[in-house]
């Protein structure tokens, strides 16, 4: 296959950037997109042109590293996968692929198609996680969670945190993530304890960062792990009901 | 995780609630309710049109004087029509406040724009287009009551009366331009229910898998109904059907 890839260059965060057109020729159907840019850094390396950088890791859809608008979609094309699992077979010889990296003021590009998510960080610092006694770990099954409840909670867990429902959503919204990571704790019963200091504390660190949903629904179809919206209207009841529960767990201290 | 203990004083629960996005969003969802419920009760008031006159007195005329004179005598002559008035207009400047504030959050929230161009697979033209759909029907509003309950010139037709309502509402829509301002707004408001009325559902988190289908349904009803129903009237006299 040959293909011509118009990918975005930015030598850094303050850097005015633009697309550069490359020419790649000789790329196999088999090839994930990664790899395609992989042969294409070795060339410029070897070229002693300035390579592309992106952001990669496990290469299996799990990690959540990888992340680019390919053709005006987070992770391209293919809908429910990764920009790592997309393979060139997708595309047809002699297209012309535009590579851009994830846009919100919540992830500053560092270079090309590099963002940084801290802002993701942030969020779970909030409140995504329990608060346990550390020490032996406790016996299995020593609380019990109905089967249905594990499903639900695992599809918020499938989370990766890619940052593709930022980078899809019109308004630059990171309500997925933040729903996601809220109910995969706020359904389960270890989540209980903290859930509406967690939802208040997590969706406001979020709007420091993103802006608000609109509910277009971009986000669930640009998901790599097909996250659903639900998530998002349990998130906003949860916050209701927190910002009425949190005062009164306040108690005098209002 | 400390937060709601150490907290400083907070704001009253209302304006903290309305300071957050999810909150303006849950405010934007109950003040559509609210609108798409006077819009519903405003349409089949003006399906009157097509009822017969009663002792020689347009029913339309003696719908908007029972209007008037809503739940009299127990309340005094036009106190609950303004209540209702006061509480319409509280709840569309709410939602204007909401959705031009959400606007500049999400604006800030991606200062430099995609420079290629976007592959929209889930957003609808309807929910892409709320802002536009919105504004425009907006100032819509401004002309509809200069039209019709102000009687304001040159907005109104010249033979405006107060209390006619009928007879206005026919001179009214006798303007073609007028009627085809009218459609036009109203199916863009019909465009905007179409996202509106299903998005709410979301900002309120009523969510089930037992009605989630049922809520784009709801919508399209919802829409079709109101632009039938409001354009219908208009129509009938614009094609001298309503004389």
């Amino acid at each position: 296959m040959n293909i011509t890839l118009q990918v975005w260059k930015q030598e850094g965060p303050d850097r005015a950037g633009r697309f550069a057109t490359y020419q790649v020729d000789d790329i196999e159907p088999e090839m994930s997109f990664l790899e395609m840019l992989d042969i294409l850094n070795e060339r410029l390396v070897s070229q002693g042109d300035d390579p592309i950088s992106f952001d990669h890791d496990c290469r299996e859809g799990i990690c959540g590293t990888c992340g680019v608008m390919i053709d005006g979609q987070a992770h391209g094309p293919q809908l429910g996968t990764a920009t790592c699992q997309l393979h060139m077979r997708k595309f047809r010889d002699g297209d012309t692929i535009t590579v851009e990296p994830w846009r919100a003021a919540g992830f500053p590009i560092v270079r090309d198609l590099v963002v940084d998510r801290t802002s993701f960080d942030r969020i779970i610092e909030a409140g995504g996680y329990i608060t346990v006694d550390t020490g032996a770990a406790p016996d299995a099954n020593l609380i019990p969670v109905p089967k249905d409840v594990a499903e639900t909670a695992f599809d918020a867990a499938a989370c990766i945190g890619c940052g593709a429902c930022v980078a899809a959503c019109p308004n630059g919204a990171a309500n997925l993530f933040t729903a996601a990571k809220i109910n995969h704790l706020n359904l389960l019963p270890q989540g209980q304890a903290e859930r509406w200091a967690r939802t208040e504390a997590m969706v406001e660190v979020m709007e420091e960062y993103f802006g608000s949903c609109t509910n277009h629904g971009e986000c669930e179809k640009a998901c790599p792990k097909e996250i659903s919206i639900d998530f998002i209207a349990w998130m906003n009841r949860d916050y209701v009901k927190a910002k009425v529960k949190n005062r009164r767990l306040m108690g005098q201290k209002a | 995780m400390t937060t709601t203990s150490q907290r400083p004083k907070k704001a009253p629960f209302p304006v903290e609630f309305y300071r957050s996005a999810v909150g303006k969003k849950w405010v934007m969802a109950v003040t559509g309710v609210i609108i798409i419920g006077f819009a519903i009760a405003h349409m089949l008031g003006n399906l009157k049109m097509f009822l017969p006159d009663v002792n020689g007195i347009p029913d339309m005329d003696i719908y908007a004087e029972a209007l008037r004179s809503l739940f009299s005598p127990i309340v005094p002559e036009h106190v609950m029509l303004w209540l209702l008035r006061v509480g319409l207009i509280v709840a569309f400047l709410l939602h204007v406040h909401a959705a031009y504030a959400l606007t500049i959050m999400n604006r800030r929230a991606r200062q430099t724009d995609y420079q290629a161009p976007r592959n929209y697979v889930a957003a609808t033209y309807a929910s892409r287009t709320m802002r536009w759909s919105g504004v425009i029907f907006f100032a819509f509003l401004a002309f509809h009551l200069a039209d019709f309950t102000l009687g304001i010139q040159p907005a109104a037709p010249e033979t405006w009366e107060h209390g006619r309502v009928y007879a206005n509402f026919v001179a009214g829509f006798q303007r073609p331009l007028v009627t085809a301002f009218y459609v036009i707004a109203v199916s863009l408001l019909g465009i905007h229910l179409y996202h509106g009325a299903w998005s709410m559902f979301q900002s309120m988190g009523v969510n089930h898998p037992k009605f989630n289908a049922a809520r784009r349904v709801a919508a399209t009803i919802i829409s079709g109904v109101i632009v039938i129903g409001f354009i219908a009237p208009p129509l009938a006299v614009a094609f001298g059907y309503l004389k």
